[in-house]
């Protein structure tokens, strides 16, 4: 790869056109000469170093009282206020910085202007010599040899097959993390409870929703009834079954076949969490019609029932289906069809039992 | 080691520290230790320093950390907040969340620590990523130091893994959708990925086990093991000595610069108190993650515009940037009764795995291309080594672009633009950003080189113009000292080898590819100037000006 070794333009008139190793090189000229410092020939600047060595250990002092003043002097009381608070914490923080910075800027001071600054050169050793390298050899094959482990192949097979099945119970013990998913992903409380259909309630109140409190371009963060009086894993109902409620104008919702009850009088209701990952799609722009998450941007156009226009989530959301009872409140006439949130390996079974 | 020569009475010490120092040296033996590392040399340069801030924000990391645990309680069981934050009072939440407002509020010095801690994370695992790209762009890499890389690239996992685990801990609402974003990505994980997710949240998302749960991997398995690597990798450093970049005097067979007593220890010593203070100050002024403003986890509400932390953001960005439908495809798909949510799976694994492989691998991917398995302590200028510096900025883009995506939706109602457009931009810059990075930085690269031989062959502008006696004006070029010349010429230059036969006389394939690597890595090489070119350079009828200048000229 000779003629363009150089990589130079071609008229420069270099010359390396050989291999590299036998072009003449540069001879290296050692390390640069040593430079004096102010402080090495002044006594005087070497004086006034060291005076700025001691204010700076001096300021450390002063910050190491700051601390100490602001910890004792500032009392957080029983209800302290934010003010307070930043204060106190601004003061820590100057009186920590001014103790270290004095401190530390002190040392370095010390170091750059007085301290010799003579650089000077090490050999570097052989990482290995090969004296060791041989002696390591034989001292290994005496030990294989020794066990005798080659000459017994009955013990090394053994003892290989046990070491191999050893770490299964350390593995197997872990099996009580968590109990079995099962199909507790497929299903959540909107379920109905003793043919009792759960009522739409808000969030984080809970109370029931009238339909005719629903105008037409307002939307309604929904939990089910009966949510805030659970005793025991609330957040983990909560996380599946939060649900947005929106009224559009009946003749801009597209019903597919079989959705065409899910809804009542151009209210809607989705699930709120997100198919992609499983945030909370909170936004919801009333002139577009469109539900939006915060976390990835997920777009889903609710005129097509939720289809995902843009982002990274592939599914629709889930789609709640309401009607209204007898007191005007709203109620959900079964669970999800699907299970609701992110995909998961079973979630197809899941969907296909949920639906035969 | 020395545990003999104490029967010899004949040395008494001096000082009261000298009878100290001799007190315990006859017992332990310490003077081989002292007398292997007291004066041991270590060079001296500003981009060294990376490494150390790394080390000092553990130790601060350390020490903020164990004050917290004094205080903080991992448990998830709901409690009615009554501490003194007055917006929050009677508020249903979990037990650590009000623990984390407790700190707080009610400790003095509480808020502190932990805005020292968070600010100290945030920089322990920055430091690594510079220091790493350091090594890199340095080639510092190379044998003997390829293990020592690979130590360096686990500690940057451990560290990202240190991070995150403590992030979640407040059980805020911001790092609860973290959490949540979490469970999504291990759900989309084929056969096991419910069952994963089942057994580390203890049933169903959230649970009430998981806070506990991360909280013993953050203070006791994670940083059990940084500091594991951190040993090794320092007991590495011992071993190789500190590599030094080019210059006069530096070769690699010594290592030239200060030594540890006194001069280098009470440099890197006092850079420990520069650092706690300077991480004191932004604890002191700038606000970090103030759970009191995000309220408990619910999985309910959610704020717009969530950031993770920034190590997080590149996986979050990648997630953003992957799309769902792309031309009305599907990419979940259900295959065998199966799903396969290609959306998440391959934005979650796909760019950090590439990233992670390459960047374990790469000291031995160019030992193979380079033919090279020499020892090298003497580091490379970045842009003496064209290509790989270019790799490097091509990696550093596509982290980049994939970093922004976490904040598409800040650029976009920050400057006003649609977030559609933020994003599909940065969808295109996901595939052209690395390759427009890789070929400015390898023309700038080869650029730099020849405006280095140039200097060296033909010294410095001055900026002074000379008027010679037949009418002709000259700018006057001041030839280089020896020294700042060798910096400029003392470097290797790799060729390209072409394929070559092995013992039964075959070029194999995998020579061949080979060769045609190392083609491209260094087929337009610009060669380090000689002395003859040198000479050649002074032929062209310098001398004239040259000598003018008097006694900075050059003699030959």
């Amino acid at each position: 790869m000779g003629n363009h070794s150089d990589g130079s333009p071609n008229h420069s008139g270099t010359v390396a056109t050989a291999g590299q190793n036998e072009v003449e090189k540069f001879q290296d000229p050692g390390i640069p000469p040593h430079r004096l410092r102010l402080a090495d020939t002044d006594p005087k600047a070497a004086k006034r170093a060291e005076r700025q060595v001691a204010l700076l250990f001096g300021i450390s002092v002063v910050g190491t009282l700051i601390f100490l003043v602001a910890y004792f002097a500032i009392d957080l009381g029983n209800d302290s206020s934010i003010a307070t608070i930043r204060l106190q914490n601004a003061l820590l923080g100057i009186g920590t910085a001014f103790a270290m910075l004095g401190i530390g800027t002190g040392i370095v001071h010390w170091a750059k202007a007085l301290m010799p600054d003579h650089e000077v050169s090490e050999e570097r050793h052989a990482i290995r010599y090969e004296e060791d390298r041989q002696a390591a050899v034989r001292i290994v094959d005496d030990i294989v040899e020794e066990t005798g482990i080659k000459r017994r192949p009955l013990i090394r097979n053994t003892l290989l097959g046990a070491v191999a099945l050893a770490p299964l119970p350390a593995v197997a013990i872990f099996g009580d993390l968590g109990p079995r998913p099962d199909d507790k992903l497929a299903h959540t409380m909107w379920a109905p409870q003793d043919g009792k259909l759960k009522r739409l309630t808000r969030d984080p109140d809970g109370t029931p929703i009238k339909a005719s409190d629903v105008t037409i371009g307002s939307a309604f963060h929904v939990i089910p009834e009966g949510l805030n009086e659970l005793q025991e894993g609330k957040l983990n109902e909560k996380a599946k079954s939060v649900v947005l409620l929106m009224r559009l104008d009946p003749s801009s919702l597209h019903p597919s076949k079989g959705r065409e009850q899910w809804g009542y009088n151009g209210i809607v209701a989705y699930s709120k969490i997100c198919t992609h990952v499983g945030c909370p799609v909170a936004l919801y722009e009333q002139q577009t019609h469109h539900l939006l998450c915060p976390c990835h941007q997920s777009t889903f156009d609710l005129t097509q029932e939720c289809k995902v226009i843009f982002g990274p989530a592939s599914r629709p959301l889930p789609q709640l289906p309401i009607a209204v009872d007898d007191e005007g409140y709203l109620v959900a006439t079964s669970d999800f069809h699907e299970p609701v949130g992110p995909s998961y390996w079973e979630r197809d079974e899941h969907e296909r039992n949920i639906n035969s | 080691m020395s545990a003999t020569s104490t029967a010899e009475p004949a040395f008494v010490a001096k000082t009261k520290a000298g009878r100290f120092t001799d007190f315990v040296d006859s017992r332990v033996g310490g003077s081989g230790i002292l007398r292997e590392f007291g004066r041991k040399v270590f060079p001296d340069h500003w981009s060294f320093m990376f490494g150390e801030v790394a080390l000092y924000s553990f130790v601060i990391l350390l020490l903020s950390g164990t004050f917290l645990t004094f205080f903080f309680d991992p448990s998830m069981a709901e409690t009615h907040y009554d501490g003194s934050y007055t917006p929050l009072k009677g508020v249903e939440m979990s037990v650590a969340y009000s623990s984390s407002l407790n700190i707080s509020f009610d400790i003095r010095g509480g808020l502190f620590m932990r805005q020292v801690h968070h600010w100290a994370a945030l920089l322990f695992v920055a430091s690594v990523a510079v220091h790493m790209l350091r090594v890199f762009f340095t080639g510092a890499f190379r044998r003997p130091r390829e293990m020592n890389w690979v130590v360096g690239s686990v500690l940057l996992i451990l560290a990202m893994a240190a991070g995150f685990t403590g992030y979640s801990l407040p059980d805020d609402l911001l790092s609860g959708n973290g959490l949540r974003i979490i469970d999504g990505v291990i759900k989309s994980i084929p056969v096991i990925g419910t069952y994963i997710s089942f057994f580390l949240f203890g049933g169903e998302f959230p649970g009430t086990a998981i806070i506990s749960r991360l909280y013993t991997l953050h203070i006791l398995l994670v940083p059990a093991m940084i500091l594991l690597m951190i040993v090794l990798h320092l007991f590495m450093v011992v071993i190789h000595k500190h590599t030094q970049y080019p210059g006069p005097g530096r070769n690699d067979n010594n290592v030239v610069g200060y030594p540890l007593g006194p001069v280098y220890a009470a440099k890197a010593g006092g850079f420990f108190f520069i650092v706690f203070g300077v991480l004191a100050l932004m604890a002191a002024f700038f606000t970090i993650n103030p759970i009191w403003n995000y309220g408990p986890y619910d999985p309910s509400p959610v704020s717009a515009g969530t950031q993770p932390d920034w190590y997080i953001g590149f996986v979050d960005g990648a997630l953003r940037l992957m799309p769902g439908n792309p031309f009305g495809w599907h990419v979940e798909q259900v295959w065998f009764g199966h799903v396969f949510t290609f959306n998440v799976l391959l934005p979650a694994l796909v760019p950090a795995g590439i990233l992670f492989t390459v960047m374990f691998t790469y000291p031995w991917i160019e030992r193979w291309v380079t033919k090279d398995d020499r020892e090298h302590h003497v580091l490379d200028r970045p842009r003496n080594a064209p290509t790989r510096t270019a790799i490097g900025v091509a990696g550093f883009v596509w982290y980049c672009v994939m970093w922004a995506a976490a904040g598409s939706d800040l650029i976009a109602t920050h400057f006003h633009v649609s977030l559609n457009d933020v994003t599909y931009w940065l969808r295109a810059l996901f595939f052209i950003g690395p390759i427009i990075g890789f070929i400015v930085t390898k023309r700038v690269a080869l650029a730099l080189q020849r405006k280095d031989r140039e200097i060296a062959l033909h010294g410095r502008e001055t900026g002074r113009i000379v008027r010679l006696p037949h009418g002709e004006f000259i700018e006057v070029h001041a030839p280089l000292d020896e020294y700042k010349r060798y910096k400029l010429v003392g470097f290797e230059s790799p060729q390209v080898i072409p394929a070559q036969p092995n013992e039964h006389g075959v070029v194999t394939r995998k020579e061949k590819r080979r060769a045609f690597l190392s083609r491209w890595f260094f087929e337009d090489r610009v060669a380090p100037a000689t002395p003859a070119e040198l000479e050649a350079a002074h032929g062209h009828g310098h001398e004239a000006v040259e000598a003018a200048e008097g006694s900075k000229s050059l003699t030959h």
